[in-house]
C-alpha cells in the first residue's frame, strides 16, 4: 500500500511501540502533524519549548526502559533540543529525536529555518541520520530504535525533510536490523568471569560500585543476588540510585563528591573494587591517583571505551551488565565449598565499615526556627513510603535527594548526571509521570535550576498530570554560592537571585495549587496536603540560605579527603590565608 | 609513538567528519588522514596517523570500533606494512640551468615532471615521508613555489608465511 513519508513514520513508530511522543510543530512538519490529527493510538504531548520535549522524552525514557520520543521541527526546533540530546548522551538514556528538515533539494541554500542539525549533534548522539529517500525512511527509524535502545544506549536523531514527508512509497516495515558495522558484546568472556569469581572470593575488604549501566540493563536483581551472596558492601553513584536498595544494610550510601563518608573510605581501602556499569566520573573519582590505592579492579561494561579510560583495570569483562552478573553469580556459587569461613575472614572489614557509618552518618544541624532542606526531602521520604518516582533537577537540591531519598527500586531516581543541566528536572517529571501515570512523581527543584524550564508548567496545567513540584527555594545558585563561600572567598559573583516573581503566585496563573513554607512547622502539613491533592501542586519551601552540601570532597582532592559541616570554616580561613598570601606578593 | 591507523567504514555521507570529529572532540591527535572507497564500493578506507603512548592509541581504537559506520579497524603500526605519499612540486625555473638542474633531481627520485610553463615545472612524486622530504629540500634552492601533498596511504604487508601455509592447504586439498 502506498503511504506518504509523514504516515510511514507515525506507523513506524506505533510498530516500535510508542505511544507518547512530546514535541511542537512547525512549518517543515505540518504533514506529520496532519497524520496526527486523526492518530488514536499515538499521543502526541505538545510542550512549550523543544528542549522540554527532549527532555520529557528523556524523563519518560529513564522511567519506562524504553526509547523515548520527542518531534520538532528544523532550525530552531532542532537546535533547541541540542541540550536534552547532550543530556541523554552524557548518561546512555534511549532518545529518539524527530527533526523536521527543510526541503532536499533547499538544504544546504540557507533556507528558512534551515540548521545543519545532523552535523551539530553529530558528536552529542549516538548515531544520526539525514533520510534522503522515503524508500529508505521505514528502515532509518528501525536501525535508529534498534541503536538506541542495544549495546550502550544513547540518543538517535532522524532528520526528516520536508519533501520526504511528502512523498509517497510502498511501506513495509523491517523486521530485523542487520548492520555489519555495529556488534555490541552482550556476554562477558568466560575466563574473566572466572578470574572476577576467584579474586571475589579471595578479597579481605571488597566494594561494589555499580553506576547506571545496573539500571539500563535491568541488573538489580542479579546485583542483589551478588552483593548478598558474598555479603558485599555495595555503594551507587548518582545514576546508580535505585540500582540496590538504599534501605539495603549493605548499602553504603553514594560515593564521591558529596557521597557518604563510609562509603568514600570503604573505597578508599577497599582491596577489591568491582565497579558496575560505572565509569568513574571525576565527580566519583576524586584525585584518580588517590581512588582506591590498595585496591585490584573488575570492570564489568558494556562499553569498551570506558575500561581503563581513567583506571588500569585488573580484570576488565566487556559485556551487558546483567549477562555478565548473571554469569559471574553462578560461577561464584560453584564455588560454594568454603564461602563461609571466607566472609568469616572478612568481620575485621565490616566492623570497620560499621566504624565508619557510625562517625560520620549523613546528617545536618536541625532547627525550629528556619526551614532546613535536608528535612524536606526526609519529610518527602517519609510521607511518600519512599514509593516515588523524584526527578531532581542539578544543584545542591540534587545532592540533598540523593543523599537523604533512600531509593530502592530502580527507575524512581531520574536525574542528569553527566551534564549536569539545570532545567531538566521539571520536564524530566512530565516524561516520567507519561510514562507511569500511576505513580507518584516529585519533582524537586531549587528556585534557581526551577526557572530554566518554568514554561513546561502549562504542559502540566494543560495534561492536569498530578505532579508535585518542590522547590528548595534558598534565593541563590546554591551549588554554585556554596563553592564561592568555600574556595573563592565568599565572593558571591552571579550567584545571588534578587527579585524572585512568587512561585505560589506563578503556579496560580498556570491554575496549579501554589502553597508555601517558610516555618519549619509547616512542612509536613503541605507535603500532606500536596500528596492528598488530585492534581498538580507547587510547594514553595523558603529554606536556610546558608545550609551547605556537606560532606564535600573538594575539586581534585583525594575521596578521602573530605570536608564535612564543622570543618568547613577551616577550609574557609584557608583559601583566605591562601589569597591573603597571594596578594602580599602582587607589586603594590 | 607515531601510529598508522588504518579504518575500514561504510561509504556513507559524514563518515569521514564522524572519524575526523572523534579525534577533535576528544582532544586526539591526527597528523594525517587521508579517504577513499574500496574493492567494494560500499565501503571506503581511511588512514589516519596520529600520535599517542599506548593508552591513548587504545582508546582511539575503541572510540573508533564504537562508531557506528566503522567495520575494522587496525593499527598497522603493529605490523609490518608499506606507507606512501604522494606530492605536487611546482618550481620556478626561469634560467635554463635551473630547469636542467630541475630535471636532474626529478630523475634521480624517480619523480616525474607533469606541467610546464615557461616559468615553471610541476613534479610528481611518490614515496615515504624521507624521500618527499628529501626532493624538497633539494629542489628548494631552486625556488619552490607550491608543495600540495597527500596524507599517508598504507597497506599491511602480506604474511609470507601465511600466505604459504594457505597455498600449502590449497594443494594438499
Amino acid at each position: 500500500m502506498k503511504m506518504s513519508g509523514a504516515e510511514i513514520l507515525i506507523e513506524s513508530l506505533k510498530k516500535e511501540g510508542v505511544d507518547t511522543v512530546f514535541g511542537m510543530p512547525g512549518g517543515v512538519v505540518l504533514q506529520i502533524f496532519d497524520v496526527l490529527y486523526n492518530e488514536k493510538n499515538l499521543k502526541f504531548i505538545l510542550t512549550r519549548h523543544e528542549q522540554g520535549a527532549a527532555h520529557a522524552a528523556d524523563g519518560y525514557a529513564r522511567a519506562k526502559g524504553k526509547p523515548g520520543v520527542a518531534l520538532v521541527t528544523s532550525g530552531p526546533g532542532a537546535t533547541n533540543t541540542v541540550t536534552g540530546i547532550a543530556n541523554a548522551h552524557m548518561d546512555s538514556i534511549p532518545l529518539i529525536v524527530i527533526t523536521g528538515q527543510v526541503a532536499t533539494r533547499m538544504i544546504g541554500n540557507d533556507a528558512f529555518q534551515e540548521a545543519d542539525i545532523v552535523g551539530i549533534t553529530r558528536p552529542c548522539t549516538k548515531y544520526n541520520f539525514l533520510v534522503k529517500s522515503v524508500d529508505e525512511l521505514a528502515k532509518t527509524i528501525k536501525e535508529a530504535f534498534y541503536i538506541a535502545s542495544t549495546g550502550r544506549p544513547g540518543p538517535v536523531l532522524i532528520d526528516l525533510p520536508k519533501d520526504i514527508s511528502g512523498a509517497r512509497t510502498d511501506f513495509e516495515y523491517p523486521e530485523k536490523v542487520s548492520m555489519r558495522s555495529y556488534n555490541p558484546t552482550y556476554y562477558g568472556n568466560k575466563w574473566q568471569i572466572k578470574q572476577a569469581a576467584q579474586a571475589i572470593l579471595r578479597a579481605k575488604r571488597p566494594v561494589i560500585y555499580a553506576g547506571g549501566g545496573v539500571i539500563l540493563s535491568n541488573a538489580s536483581g542479579e546485583l542483589k543476588e551478588l552483593a548478598e551472596l558474598n555479603r558485599i558492601p555495595v555503594t551507587l553513584t548518582l545514576m546508580g540510585l535505585g540500582g540496590f536498595p538504599g534501605t539495603h544494610p549493605l548499602f553504603l550510601g553514594m560515593l564521591g563528591m558529596h557521597g557518604t563518608y563510609a562509603a568514600n573510605m570503604s573505597v578508599h581501602d577497599a582491596d577489591l573494587v568491582i565497579a558496575i556499569g560505572s565509569r568513574f566520573d571525576d565527580r566519583v573519582t576524586g584525585k584518580v591517583s588517590e581512588f582506591a590505592p590498595k585496591a585490584k579492579f573488575i570492570h564489568i561494561d558494556i562499553d569498551p571505551t570506558n575500561i581503563r579510560k581513567n583506571i588500569h583495570v585488573d580484570i576488565p569483562i566487556v559485556g551487558d551488565v546483567r549477562n555478565v552478573l548473571v554469569e559471574l553469580n553462578k560461577e561464584l556459587k560453584t564455588l560454594e565449598e568454603n564461602r563461609n569461613q571466607l566472609i568469616r575472614e572478612r568481620d575485621p572489614w565490616y566492623s570497620q565499615i560499621k566504624e565508619w557509618e557510625k562517625g560520620h552518618p549523613l546528617s545536618y544541624k536541625k532547627s525550629n526556627k528556619v526551614i532546613k532542606p535536608q528535612y524536606v526531602i526526609e519529610k518527602i521520604y517519609e510521607l511518600s513510603g519512599g514509593d516515588a518516582i523524584v526527578a531532581s533537577d542539578v544543584g545542591q537540591h540534587q545532592m540533598w535527594v540523593a543523599q537523604f531519598f533512600k531509593y530502592d527500586r530502580p527507575r524512581t531516581s531520574i536525574t542528569s548526571g553527566g551534564l549536569g543541566t539545570m532545567g531538566f528536572g521539571l520536564p524530566a517529571a512530565i516524561g516520567a509521570q507519561f510514562a507511569c501515570p500511576d505513580k507518584l512523581v516529585f519533582n524537586v527543584a531549587g528556585d534557581g535550576s526551577f526557572q530554566m524550564n518554568v514554561q513546561e508548567l502549562a504542559t502540566i496545567a494543560v495534561n492536569k498530570l498530578p505532579i508535585k513540584i518542590v522547590i528548595i527555594n534558598n534565593g541563590s545558585l546554591g551549588m554554585v554560592r556554596q563553592w564561592q563561600e568555600l574556595f573563592f572567598n565568599q565572593h558571591y559573583s552571579g550567584s545571588i537571585i534578587k527579585d524572585m516573581p512568587d512561585y505560589v503566585k506563578l503556579a496560580e496563573a498556570y491554575s496549579i495549587k501554589g502553597l508555601r513554607a517558610t516555618n519549619p512547622s509547616e512542612v509536613e502539613g503541605i507535603i500532606k496536603e500536596a500528596i492528598n491533592t488530585d492534581g498538580p501542586v507547587l510547594m514553595d519551601f523558603i529554606v536556610d540560605p546558608g545550609e551547605n552540601v556537606f560532606p564535600m570532597v573538594p575539586a581534585g582532592a583525594a575521596n578521602s579527603e573530605m570536608i564535612f559541616g564543622e570543618s568547613a570554616k577551616s577550609v574557609k580561613d584557608k583559601t583566605a590565608a591562601k589569597k591573603e598570601k597571594k596578594n602580599s606578593v602582587l607589586p603594590a | 609513538m607515531q601510529h598508522i591507523i588504518s579504518i575500514l567504514v561504510e561509504n556513507k555521507f559524514g563518515v569521514l567528519s564522524r572519524v575526523a570529529g572523534l579525534f577533535s572532540g576528544r582532544g586526539f591527535n591526527i597528523e594525517s588522514i587521508s579517504v577513499g572507497t574500496t574493492l567494494d564500493s560500499s565501503t571506503s578506507q581511511i588512514t589516519v596517523v596520529t600520535m599517542g603512548d599506548d593508552r591513548i592509541i587504545e582508546q582511539i581504537i575503541k572510540h573508533l570500533n564504537k562508531l557506528i559506520d566503522v567495520i575494522k579497524v587496525i593499527d598497522l603500526s603493529e605490523k609490518d606494512y608499506i606507507v606512501r605519499e604522494a606530492a605536487l612540486i611546482k618550481i620556478h625555473t626561469s634560467r635554463p640551468e635551473d630547469r636542467s638542474e630541475a630535471l636532474r633531481i626529478t630523475e634521480i627520485f624517480r619523480a616525474r615532471v607533469v606541467d610546464s610553463t615557461p616559468s615553471t615545472y610541476t613534479v610528481e612524486i611518490t614515496g615515504d615521508e624521507n624521500k618527499i622530504e628529501a626532493i624538497i629540500n633539494l629542489l628548494r634552492p631552486l625556488g619552490i613555489k607550491e608543495i600540495v601533498r597527500t596524507g599517508k596511504i598504507a597497506i599491511a604487508r602480506e604474511d609470507m608465511k601465511q600466505t604459504a601455509m594457505q597455498e600449502l592447504k590449497k594443494v594438499r586439498a
